[in-house]
């Protein structure tokens, strides 16, 4: 790892302060990607801002049917809040298989989010629930946020403070996981909500997660695993490696994705 | 160099590094504690776990700096004197080891996998709970059967000592 300073916020402003004083610096939250790509060389921060003792960036609040994270809270806690599994299991149970035990201690929602790592798990979630990412200067529309591979509306030095939504009727995720990393090869959360059905796509995309409206005008039509035997995945949109090529993920799209109907009942 | 204060198997302990000094450098070379292992150095293998303010955590990826202030358990701190922790005595009585690299790492993953599952634990879910800790002597068998064995005798004392 290349030489870093590392500084410790106490508050969001804190933070922003600090790196607007930071030469290349980096917000640092749980460190699970960050501190593992520092190790690799792959990064080199002049400086980090270390988020994760901000009180006021952690915790879960439902309200009703509606919900608000911290965007500083860990894995852990988001897969064993009580008040949530109430309300949206479908997000506890995609918080429960993300990485391990030690990495879901550290590992957090808002970390996971700007890094919109184009195989990670939440991204989808945060698709599929409309949610609205709250920062230190806006509101943006999960439509809004994700603009491609490791790449988000975020703006130098933007700090992510909560997620909130509105609890869907039904909803699930399914993911297939790479044997190895357990990263998603292909994950799908579909969530439905009155008459609105959304549907999105981790893992599988070249351009990263996405919504897939076939997909949604179909279970809007019938909420049913079998609804989506009919729609087409495009391949042409769809990451290939040595793991699968873009048929593969297609197919393994669809069948993910009647999967998560399936679940969610 | 930073000053890092830690309070490690229940002592305070404090000494100076550079920030990028990862969390598991400081407590093998600074504290001089070496149960600690690093095995992959890409927070794959888990031979690096300790506990973090009650968690179990991957000391490979946390700078040491991150950590100051926090209440660290390593391998050395859960044994009382000459009385091995009963995961470690079920990991003596089953076999839970060859070459014993990954074995501190396993130890600490179990004592917290036992503490959040309140010792009702079954063979899937602790072969779940051990996806971040790599063992490549045992095939894991005797692993979860050590694990298996504590959680029962630790779920036992629990209900005796009530
Ligand atoms: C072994 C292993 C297995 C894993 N498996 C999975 C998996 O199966 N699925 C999955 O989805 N992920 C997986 N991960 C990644 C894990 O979920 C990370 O925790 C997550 O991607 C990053 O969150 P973090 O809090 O650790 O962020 P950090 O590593 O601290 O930061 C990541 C990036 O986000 C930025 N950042 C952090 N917080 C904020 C904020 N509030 N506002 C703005 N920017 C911010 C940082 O500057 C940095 O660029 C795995 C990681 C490991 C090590």
């Amino acid at each position: 790892m290349y030489e870093t300073n590392y500084h410790r916020a106490s508050s969001v402003d804190e933070a922003a302060q600090l790196m607007g004083n930071a030469g290349e610096g980096k917000y640092l939250a749980g460190g699970m990607t960050l501190i593992a790509t520092m190790k690799q060389r792959l990064a080199a921060p002049s400086d980090l801002i270390d988020l994760r003792h901000i009180g006021s960036m952690k915790g879960i609040t439902v309200n009703g049917r509606n919900v608000t994270i911290g965007a500083g809270t860990s894995h852990y806690d988001v897969a064993s809040s009580d008040a949530l599994k109430a309300v949206c299991p479908a997000l506890c149970s995609l918080a429960s298989h993300i990485g391990d035990p030690h990495v879901r201690h550290m590992g957090t929602i808002g970390g996971s989010v700007a890094n919109d790592d184009p195989a990670a798990d939440y991204p989808s979630a945060v698709l599929a629930l409309n949610m609205t990412v709250k920062t230190n200067k806006r509101e943006i529309a999960a439509d809004d946020f994700f603009v491609g591979m490791f790449e988000t509306a975020l703006e130098e030095g933007e700090i992510i403070v909560s997620f909130s939504f509105e609890a869907p009727d039904k909803a699930a995720y399914q993911k297939f996981p790479n044997p190895a990393s357990r990263y998603a090869m292909a994950g799908v959360f579909v969530a439905k909500k009155g008459s609105d059905v959304r549907v999105a796509v981790t893992g599988a995309g070249s351009n990263g997660v996405f919504r897939h409206q076939g997909m949604e005008a179909a279970l809007k039509a019938a909420w049913a695993p079998d609804a989506l035997a009919a729609v087409s995945v495009d391949a042409g949109m769809m990451m290939a490696d040595i793991h699968g090529n873009s048929d593969y993920r297609a197919n393994l799209v669809k069948v993910m994705a009647k999967r998560a109907v399936a679940a969610a009942g | 160099m930073t000053k890092v204060t830690l309070t490690v198997n229940g002592r305070k302990v404090s000494g100076e590094c550079e920030d990028r000094t990862l969390l598991v450098n400081f407590i093998r070379e600074n504290l001089g504690l070496t149960g600690t292992h690093v095995g992959c150095d890409t927070t794959q293998c888990g031979a690096c776990v300790i506990h973090m303010d009650g968690r179990s955590v991957k000391s490979c990826t946390i700078l040491a700096v991150q950590a100051s202030g926090s209440d660290i358990t390593t391998i050395e701190g859960i044994s009382s004197g000459d009385t091995l922790h009963p995961v470690q005595a079920a990991f003596k009585e089953n076999h839970g080891l060859q070459c014993g690299f990954c074995t501190p790492g396993m130890v600490m993953t179990a004592v917290d996998m036992i503490r959040r599952h309140g010792g009702q634990l079954d063979e899937q879910t602790v072969r779940n709970e051990l996806e971040g800790n790599i063992c490549r002597c045992t095939g894991y068998h005797n692993i979860v059967k050590s694990i298996l064995s504590a959680a029962d005798e630790m779920g036992g004392a629990k209900q005796a000592a009530e």
